[in-house]
């Protein structure tokens, strides 16, 4: 269990961002992986109390704050009629209601979690992720990028694109074996892979329709996939096209699973 | 530090380290009902409702409960009894370790969505484990449940 010897519930972003430039200190977001992988720190940072918790709709894009749970992601009116029902398909197989109440978006993206449903369809989606010091980056590249010490305040995902998230488990609630998720919009089909199991990543993008049937044997042949207790490369590699293409079916007919 | 909440609708003052969970202040408190299953953040056991949402108190940063809401099934002992009611007529469970968490979710299910089909009532409650596999009489309580709740609010008598 996570360990801290002093708790402060940040008053703005400055300070949070000032007290994490220390090494022994770290930003509570769900305190749901926090917990479990036994963080030893001096200063526990909560931005609970900075309104990072709203999922705001402009002309071109969705804003979704940071600490915004991933059962608001499951239930958004706003997000499920920007991309179908991609983010239930995505966050409703995690645990339970209980703990998407609790997990929170910007956790899962920081935490560039080798296990993440909501970053492999966030990367779908071409998402931009917005640091308090340096700005906006795009998730395609925060995602190769090392543990830093800025904050994730906003994720923002551009309107007018369609998407579908499929996943595979052993048991119900568990992690993903592996995550695939498609998006089309104007630059053609987007095909992202998750639960690889490594940190998500862009199989492939720019395809048409057509093209891409064809073309997923190869992009699974391609991929970089790995072994653990979970499954092994091969079965990945085996489920990896049937995945993709059910994704791809999804995000181009509009069906759920 | 202290930290003061208000829980079960009576405003409480409690002693919390820095990285004490809400389930650790609620046992200290005397919150009998709350229990940690899993130590993996699975089971559902510790669930309390938070600002009127079903949490996993185990994860639930203590400091984070400050000002807010909190009720445990100590404070729902009247729906707890009545569904209670329909797990024992079901004969739904051997063990009974499981049911504190599981009613307290099915309450919130009851709240939120009052008319949930089996399929929907499946999917919310997925994130409690009882380790009898005690399932089947679990969801026939559920939906005997569901069906009074909703029987009662349209005026008609419960058989």
């Amino acid at each position: 269990m996570a360990s801290f010897q002093q708790y402060v519930m940040a008053r703005s972003l400055e300070e949070a961002y000032e007290l994490n430039q220390k090494k022994s200190s770290v930003i509570v977001a769900g305190n749901m992986w926090l917990r479990l992988c036994g963080a030893r720190k001096q200063t526990a940072i909560d931005l609970s109390a900075l309104g990072l918790d709203r999922i705001e709709e402009t002309d071109t894009e969705l804003v979704l704050g940071a600490m915004t749970t991933l059962r608001q992601l499951e239930q958004s009116a706003a997000l499920d009629s920007a991309f179908g029902g991609a983010f239930a398909q995505a966050v409703s197989p995690i645990v339970g209601t209980q703990f998407r109440n609790t997990a929170t978006l910007g956790g899962s993206v920081y935490g560039r979690f080798g296990f993440s449903d909501v970053s492999t369809l966030l990367l779908a989606l071409g998402a931009t992720v917005t640091l308090h010091h340096r700005g906006d980056v795009p998730l395609a590249q925060f995602q190769q990028e090392p543990w830093d010490r800025d904050i994730v305040t906003h994720i923002r995902i551009p309107k007018g694109q369609r998407a579908a998230v499929r996943s595979v488990r052993l048991t119900a609630t568990d992690f993903p074996v592996l995550v695939c998720a498609a998006s089309a919009g104007a630059d053609g089909l987007r095909l992202c892979v998750g639960a690889r199991p490594m940190r998500a990543m862009v199989a492939a993008e720019g395809l048409a329709p057509g093209e891409a049937e064809q073309a997923i044997e190869r992009i699974a042949e391609g991929l970089p996939l790995g072994t653990n207790l979970r499954a092994s490369e091969v079965y990945r590699r085996k489920i990896a096209p049937v995945l993709l293409g059910r994704a791809m079916q999804g995000c181009l007919t509009g069906e759920g699973e | 530090m202290t930290i003061e909440f208000t829980l079960n609708g009576q405003p409480v003052s409690a002693q919390a380290q820095a990285d004490d969970s809400l389930y650790t202040v609620l046992r200290a408190l005397n919150i009998a009902s709350v229990k940690c299953g899993c130590e993996t953040t699975n089971c559902g056991l510790c669930t309390v409702h938070m600002n009127g949402r079903a949490v996993l108190s185990c994860s639930v940063p203590a400091p984070r409960a400050a000002g807010q809401q909190v009720v445990t099934l100590e404070g729902l002992q009247e729906q707890a009894k009545e569904f209670g009611g329909y797990l024992a007529d079901e004969g739904a469970e051997q063990c009974g370790f499981c049911a504190p968490g599981l009613i307290m979710n099915v309450l919130a299910l009851a709240k939120e969505n009052p008319h949930a089909t089996d399929a929907e009532a499946d999917a919310y409650l997925a994130g409690n484990l009882c380790r009898c596999s005690g399932y089947m009489g679990q969801r026939r309580a559920i939906r005997r449940y569901l069906d009074a709740l909703a029987a009662r609010e349209s005026g008609e008598v419960r058989a």
